[in-house]
């Protein structure tokens, strides 16, 4: 490895914004390589369920033009991993399709690789009966049927399928689902940096620049070399401190000392952290323990049904007094309609009603109870068939506006704010896998695409 | 939340199976207070949230003093019953918990 090795990470995920002048304030440092995520499960299971991208393309390909003229400015690649949200084949074409676009515009000869991580479902069921898919916890069952049921299943990939990439030349990478901390950390792992400063830099920076105490003013690169990682906050009003950098490993991690990854798993129990500045920390002592068996994280999403919801509003005082009651008798009376007319039982549909303004959120964990001055009640009915989701919608809809209290005598009209005042939300999704599959090679699971532009 | 009694609490979904809770306490006192507190074991814990003890995880980080918390979230993400996609909302019935305890 030569001296050190630094990893500039712009954003936390691309398409998410981009502060320009401070990616051009941390350009004149020189970083080896420019490295981010573009996807996370954050979002829900819609995204990996149906294969697309949350963000615009219009955004994507805006930021893409500000990193792939940097990049060639420098000579560095550009990296981007977890494509298009959920990482899906989908996602991957859309970035490499985005990046084609850019280069054409701006005239560059580069070498892109797209690496494709979707697994087919005949893959995973071979893995099952081989004994190679394994439970996370909590432990769920899985069985070819619900692996047959995944619309998508993805294998989240480590360092290696990058540094094969960037071994073939490849000035850019797009790749499908991987561990935000494999995309940041395959550089240096790949120059022979040590793999725990390498893999621990890749975790810190994973959200960019959330590690700061000022993650609105500030971008963050880290210099990784033969003893550990310094991690700097670039922008003038940008700082860090010790325990702004350790406690990253604390967000969105069950497990603040040990973080699991394809291969192996970064171990920070005996970390420190030193200021060297207001705008930088030093970090040594980082572990990384390599697995006996190399493993990848499967995410699954399959359908869970036609979803459809009426947003109403109560409003009358008497109703707000009286809400449990008046909503426990609409639910009743909605139930039984539904079997009467539609002659399909609870089994065959869910139906739930949000109380707005009362406990909506939290539901029967909520413990507070206020006086609200209105309430939306925000039906949401699912049920396997279309056209049943429909009609229990259809059914539904004249009781939201109109259902009365039982001694009411004159029909009440609650609020619609929307017409139509139902919304048809389509299929929706459900994560279905919390498992790794083992891999007899990195790469196994993978697939590689090189495109040379201008060629 | 509970910035009064020297703590604030967050939650966050960490996957779509898991939710964790991070105690963020303004000193070392605080820490020492909370981490021996019976409404942050993993008992207390899991009937708070409809969870089971034995998957509840505690982790007392005395350099930042934090103590997180993490358990199987009460619903999967996204799936029909969840209400928070993110998972944020759950800190605050342990903070009104807490709260209520005068812990």
């Amino acid at each position: 490895m030569k001296n050190s090795i630094k990893v500039l990470v712009p954003t936390g995920c691309i398409g998410s914004g981009l502060r320009l002048d401070l990616f051009e304030q941390a350009l004149l440092e020189k970083p080896d390589v420019i490295a981010m995520d573009g996807g996370s499960t954050d979002s829900g299971p819609y995204y990996l369920g149906t294969g697309k991208t949350k963000g615009s393309a219009a955004v994507l390909k805006a930021e893409l033009l500000v990193y792939m003229r940097a990049r060639a400015e420098l000579g560095v690649p550009l990296i981007i991993g977890s494509s298009g949200t959920c990482g899906s084949d989908a996602g991957v074409d859309l970035l490499r399709g985005l990046c084609l676009e850019v280069a054409a515009e701006l005239g560059q000869n580069v070498k892109i690789a797209a690496i494709y991580g979707e697994q087919d479902a005949a893959t995973v069921t071979q893995a099952l009966a081989d004994g190679r898919v394994l439970p996370l916890n909590p432990v769920r069952p899985i069985d070819e049927a619900l692996i047959e049921r995944c619309t998508h299943i993805v294998a989240a990939m480590g360092v290696e399928p990058f540094i094969h990439a960037l071994q073939q030349g490849a000035d850019i990478i797009v790749a499908g689902r991987a561990t935000d901390t494999a995309v940041l950390a395959c550089l240096p792992v790949m120059r022979g940096a040590p793999a725990g400063p390498a893999w621990h830099a890749g975790k810190t920076m994973e959200c960019g620049a959330q590690c700061t105490t000022t993650p609105a003013d500030a971008m963050v690169m880290a210099e990784i070399d033969d003893r550990g990682f310094t991690i700097t906050a670039i922008g003038d009003q940008a700082r860090l401190t010790p325990q702004s950098v350790m406690a990253h490993m604390l967000y969105e991690n069950s497990n603040p000392l040990l973080l699991v990854e394809p291969g192996g798993a970064l171990n920070v129990e005996a970390a420190t952290y030193t200021a060297l500045s207001e705008r930088s920390v030093r970090v040594e002592g980082s572990v990384w323990e390599p697995a006996e068996r190399y493993t990848v994280k499967l995410e699954g999403a399959a359908p869970a049904g036609y979803q459809s919801v009426l947003l109403s509003v109560v409003r009358g005082p008497e109703y707000i007094a009286r809400f449990d009651e008046w909503l426990g008798q609409l639910d009743d009376v909605m139930r039984k309609r539904i079997e009467k007319n539609l002659g399909i039982g609870p089994a065959d549909y869910d139906l739930q009603f949000r109380a707005i303004g009362k406990n909506s959120a939290l539901g029967a964990l909520e413990p507070q109870v206020g006086t609200p001055v209105e309430i939306g009640v925000l039906a949401i009915a699912t049920s396997p068939d279309e056209s049943r989701t429909r009609d229990i919608l259809a059914l539904l809809n004249p009781y939201m506006l109109h259902f009365p209290l039982p001694e009411d005598e004159e029909l009440p009209t609650h609020a619609f704010p929307l017409s139509p005042a139902s919304m048809d939300r389509g299929l929706i999704y459900e994560f279905a896998l919390n498992h790794v599959m083992v891999v007899p090679d990195p790469l196994s699971p993978f697939r590689f695409d090189f495109t040379v532009t201008g060629a | 939340m509970s910035r009064s009694q020297g703590y604030e609490i967050r939650s966050k979904s960490a996957g779509p199976f898991w939710l964790t809770f991070d105690v963020f306490c303004a000193d070392a006192e605080t820490f020492g207070r909370l981490c021996g507190d019976p409404h942050l074991s993993a008992p207390s814990m899991a009937a708070l949230f409809h969870s089971d003890p034995e998957q509840v995880r505690i982790f007392h980080m005395a350099p930042l003093n934090v103590i997180k918390i993490s358990l199987p979230r009460p619903v999967v993400q996204g799936s029909v019953a969840d209400r928070d996609m993110h998972g944020a909302q759950w800190g605050y019935v342990l903070a009104e918990e807490l709260a209520r305890a005068g812990v």
